[in-house]
């Protein structure tokens, strides 16, 4: 393992430094009990910084471990949100051989391929091999009812918690082209982690401030498109401001932000289609007390694949 | 507990406790039985103290076919084993209970009787009502079981890890001269409302 270099501290203790300003706002505000603050949106807002801080230092944390521990504890969260889906997705009794290999067999070893770097596997493994498993074990196990339905469940559920959420911890076998990168690639998943949870930040602040024209009022009410514009340009402005801390340059740091954006900005409105489907607000709230991993997963899960292909595309 | 931590995991349960609150009084809970793991489940979801004194009432058919299985429901969780098939008058179910229940202990027991596959709870077996009569002192408090017949369904014996709940009411007790049907159906619908809430 090579030692972080400069940069990488830089970024952990930028945004350590941030979440610390923060969090002190949030305290002082919390104190000040002012009347024309709405109480509701303090407690999201502190939730929400729980929330990143367990996730900055345990990315940090695993980071500094080494790749494994990355791949490992990713491996681990795929696998509660998994079961966050698939709890919230009436299956049958039949599906259960199926999923069973799906948790067992299917998450674990997508994992362990991304570990052991065989990307010619692992990019196939669960849109081929596990797609075509899945409905062929149901059909085995006898029951035709909603057949096709059933399949696209846990079918997606794979998908989403799993296959794309593990190119996260894939970005740290990528093999820039510039020397100077070798081991370091934990800059690049830092800067996806960062750019897709300042994008849902952004956007969220851009919808309050000028939010006029929802995109989809069946699906989410808060979404605009001022929203969406604002929070594109932000989001794209601090992409190149931490083009340092990536092997891109400038305006590709800006690009990558923009496409990091899109692809988050889909998952979250995918994700709470699916939740309006089923008739909750959060992951969480079926399951008093876990809290929805799935949640604050969203848009990484959509942004994460995506942003491994084009690196993967240009830079390697 | 180890076995207890296990269960615990596998079945991702999240225990809430509804307008009661956990306490080592004599109480008989009862809850809907959707799988082999429910009394394992319910007893686990337990604080350790409460725990120690309480029974899971199981069935003998199930629980001595292998010894594994004997092994965890005698040593492990101290299960009250009733035979299905040979049910006399001389040697009910209900004195078994009462016997065991004492003056300190209390039971876990499922009135539907089997488990159930549909989505819908069965009909309560009059058990429940006669335990009540004979010893109208204890708290019957209902207990719900939601999603673990997903986690591992009749006839599996792989489980699947999905995340389950389990949530424990506000107790109940026979009323004076409370009809049979009324009080099963009143502790049926018990369980049933904490579904919802």
């Amino acid at each position: 393992m090579r030692l972080p270099q400069d940069e990488t501290l830089w970024l952990v203790g930028g945004v350590m430094a941030v979440l610390a300003v923060a969090t002190l706002v949030a305290r002082w505000l919390k104190t000040r009990r002012d009347s024309r603050l709405n109480p509701a949106a303090l407690q999201a807002f502190n939730l929400r910084l729980n929330a990143w801080w367990l996730m900055c230092s345990a990315l940090a944390a695993t980071i500094l471990i080494g790749q494994v521990a990355t791949v490992i504890m990713f491996g681990l969260i795929s696998f509660w949100a998994l079961r966050e889906f698939i709890t919230l997705t009436p299956t049958r009794m039949a599906d259960h051989r199926a999923l069973f290999w799906v948790f067992f067999l299917f998450t674990p070893l997508q994992y362990v391929l991304v570990g052991f770097d065989e990307y010619g596997l692992y990019s196939v493994l669960i849109p081929v091999y596990a797609v075509l498993f899945i409905p062929a074990r149901i059909a085995i196990a006898g029951d035709y009812r909603r057949f096709l339905e059933r399949s696209a469940k846990i079918q997606a559920g794979l998908m989403i918690c799993v296959y794309c959420l593990s190119y996260a911890p894939a970005l740290l076998y990528l093999k820039i082209k510039q020397p100077e990168w070798e081991g370091q690639n934990a800059r690049i998943l830092f800067f996806l982690v960062l750019v897709v949870q300042m994008g849902d930040v952004l956007q969220y602040l851009w919808d309050r401030l000028l939010g006029k024209n929802v995109i989809a009022p069946m699906i989410n009410r808060s979404r605009t498109w001022e929203g969406f514009l604002g929070g594109a340009v932000s989001t794209a402005l601090l992409g190149t401001a931490l083009w340092w801390a990536t092997p891109f340059e400038p305006w590709v740091a800006a690009g990558m932000a923009l496409v990091i954006f899109v692809a988050g900005f889909a998952g979250g409105l995918t994700m709470s289609a699916i939740k309006r489907d089923r008739g909750v607000k959060d992951y969480g709230t079926l399951i008093e007390g876990h809290g929805g991993v799935l949640d604050r997963l969203d848009s990484i899960c959509f942004a994460a694949p995506i942003f491994f292909h084009v690196t993967r595309y240009f830079y390697t | 507990m180890a076995l207890a931590l296990v269960a615990r995991l596998l079945s991702g349960a999240s225990v809430r406790w509804v307008g009661i609150e956990p306490d080592t009084c004599q109480r008989v809970y009862f809850a809907n039985h959707t799988s082999h793991l429910d009394a394992l489940v319910v007893w686990s979801a337990l604080p350790p103290r409460v725990r120690s004194l309480t029974r899971p009432v199981a069935a003998k058919d199930y629980w001595e076919k292998t010894r594994l299985r004997r092994y965890i429901s005698t040593m492990v969780f101290d299960a009250l084993l009733i035979d299905r098939n040979e049910i006399k008058v001389h040697n009910s179910p209900i004195d078994l209970m009462i016997k065991a229940l004492g003056d300190t202990k209390s039971l876990i027991v499922f009135p539907e009787g089997h488990r159930n596959t549909g989505p819908e709870m069965g009909e309560f077996k009059s058990g429940l009502y006669y335990l009540a009569k004979k010893r109208p002192d204890l708290e019957l408090v209902p207990v719900h079981i939601d999603n673990l017949n997903r986690v591992l369904p009749r006839g599996e014996f792989l489980p699947v890890p999905l995340l389950s709940c389990i949530s424990f009411g506000p107790p109940l007790w026979l009323e004076v001269k409370e009809p049979k049907m009324d009080f099963l159906k009143r502790a049926r619908d018990a369980v049933r409302n904490l579904k919802e809430r």
